[in-house]
């Protein structure tokens, strides 16, 4: 079963992240890669992106002509979408697990930020797309 | 494709054949798919039969003649089954040219019209890319996917789509005119450069296939430069790709992040390359023409001469890209205009140049604007701007190593000036 495991900030998170000191900078990505690398050793990693910092986001609605409607994001959303993993694993339990394992990536001084994840299972059945 | 029962020698010949065999193929027939899969059985049926028999005295007419039944085969098949149906024949594009069983007519520019039908003019580069890798690199379908890291069925699609684009715009498959010939060359190229870009400059971490496209690009433009060796353009682009290439390995550092040609340790840099590189560069600027591939290539040559970054002949290269930005009009140019003018003048003089490029659209608001921003401010010991700058150039680009590079620039110089902050 396929579980995606979404990595949610605080609105202010990418600014605190950007003025960590290099030393933390470096764990905290030291610490993704060697988690990406052991889900795919694991045989449990089926896709994994990190998104790009949200003031660069836009949301899009459909105009009476189809065209595209853009607006910044509302600056009122407390928390935003900063990355995530897809997981091919046998419970819900280890989905549970690895969220966990992400959650405690080191913060500042290489004390776990216990960043939330978010845990939502991707539905099965043949996909829309074909 | 591999073939798993050939050797390496005879892999390494069936994929420099592919493109002549199946160009040769798509010459006498117009169909581009049936052509594709008459090339593809062909070599099936030589991964069968040389560890067998042998490799034929002529391989490729070997191939092109199979080739060319198996698409016999599939026209009289595409006719009995139209005339079942009771279809107009009309428009069944059945060419086949007498005496070609006798003597498998063999042009050497077969290769290159292919070629310049793949990155015709009328495809999206994205297209031209993928139908470029496939038909003439001889990649699969699966493993281009894997390049660009999209799922096989869209790139599946995206091919497909290219194929059906250039059957319907009825692009003739024949050498274009004296007139025409420039202008579709200078777009193989441009095709051939974005390839080995997008190599390039994602080579890093867990993405190996990545660097297998520069690989791909710089033996794609290597046959380009056999068939038209007096061309300096094409000798410049070869020249760029060795030069550049050669630095891949320092390029990186443990965690992915970029690492600046100033800090790179040039003893991983690929002196094979770079000797090649260099007399290709000379070779290029002897030859009268001068075009944008050769600058940058000897720029390139440059920076790889220089045994330390100190010893760089900065003079030398700001005014190679005055040249360049006369010729190119490419924002990006004038970037390294400003950059090089700061090494030569000082980063004030670079930083000037910066604030006139707020005005052009294209660079306003980039993340490549901000960065060297940030690193002429460093340079000029305004560390409180530089690393705002820096952050801010962080929080648009995205690539993640380029990202993680300036994240940690921007830490680093906070710690400089700030020690009593480094126990946190």
């Amino acid at each position: 079963m396929k579980y995606m495991l979404m990595m949610n900030c605080p609105r202010d998170g990418y600014d605190q992240f950007t003025s960590w000191p290099k030393k933390d900078i470096e764990a905290h990505i030291a610490f993704m890669a060697s988690f990406a690398r052991k889900l795919q050793g694991a045989g449990e990693w089926v896709d994994g992106q990190g998104l790009d910092a949200p003031t660069q986001a836009k949301i899009v609605r459909a105009g009476k002509d189809g065209k595209p409607i853009t607006d910044g994001v509302f600056p009122e959303s407390k928390e935003y979408l900063a990355g995530f993993w897809i997981v091919d694993v046998d419970s819900p339990q280890r989905a549970y697990q690895l969220a966990a394992e992400a959650s405690a990536a080191p913060g500042p001084g290489g004390v776990p930020f216990n960043m939330p994840i978010e845990v939502r299972q991707v539905m099965s059945g043949p996909p829309e797309t074909k | 494709m591999t073939f798993t029962s050939l050797d390496r020698r005879a892999e390494q010949l069936l994929r420099d054949l592919a493109p002549q065999v199946f160009g040769a193929t798509l010459r006498r027939f117009r169909d581009f798919a049936a052509c594709e899969d008459a090339v593809q059985e062909a070599l099936i049926a030589a991964a069968a039969q040389w560890p067998r028999d042998g490799i034929p005295d002529n391989p490729r007419g070997w191939l092109i003649h199979v080739a060319l039944r198996r698409m016999t085969d599939h026209v009289r098949g595409e006719i009995s089954r139209r005339n079942r149906e009771s279809v107009a024949i009309e428009d069944v594009p059945l060419v086949v040219a007498p005496g070609v069983y006798a003597e498998p007519g063999i042009d050497p520019d077969d290769t290159l019209v292919l070629l310049f039908m793949c990155c015709h003019p009328a495809l999206s580069s994205a297209s031209a890319i993928a139908l470029t890798l496939r038909a003439v690199g001889g990649l699969t379908t699966g493993e281009i996917a894997k390049s660009f890291l999209v799922p096989e069925a869209t790139m599946a699609q995206r091919i497909s789509r290219a194929k059906q684009s250039i059957e319907s715009s009825r692009v003739p498959f024949s050498m274009p005119d004296a007139a025409e010939r420039a202008q579709r060359l200078s777009s193989v190229l441009h095709v051939l450069y974005l390839i080995f870009n997008e190599g390039y400059t994602s080579s890093s971490g867990a993405s190996l296939h990545r660097t297998d496209l520069s690989n791909e690009a710089i033996r794609l433009t290597r046959a380009v430069r056999q068939l038209l060796p007096e061309d300096s353009h094409v000798t410049g682009l070869l020249a760029l790709m060795l030069l550049t290439d050669a630095r891949r390995a320092a390029r990186t550092g443990p965690l992915g992040e970029l690492i600046p040609l100033d800090e790179q340790d040039r003893t991983l840099w690929d002196q094979q390359a770079i000797i090649e590189g260099l007399a290709l560069v000379e070779a290029a600027m002897r030859s009268g023409s001068i075009g944008e591939y050769q600058l940058q290539a000897a720029i390139a040559a440059l920076h790889d001469e220089a045994p330390r970054a100190a010893d760089t002949d900065w003079p030398q290269i700001l005014a190679l890209y005055g040249v360049l930005q006369r010729m190119s009009g490419n924002p990006v140019v004038a970037l390294n205009h400003a950059i090089a003018t700061a090494e030569v003048h000082g980063p004030r003089a670079g930083l000037a140049l910066l604030d006139a490029l707020d005005q052009d659209d294209r660079l306003a608001g980039s993340h490549r604007l901000a960065a060297v921003r940030a690193h002429l401010l460093e340079r000029a010991g305004d560390a409180q701007a530089a690393i705002q700058v820096y952050r801010d150039a962080a929080t648009r680009t995205t690539s993640i190593p380029e990202r993680n590079y300036l994240l940690m620039r921007a830490a680093q110089l906070n710690e400089r000036a700030a020690p009593e902050k480094l126990d946190l």
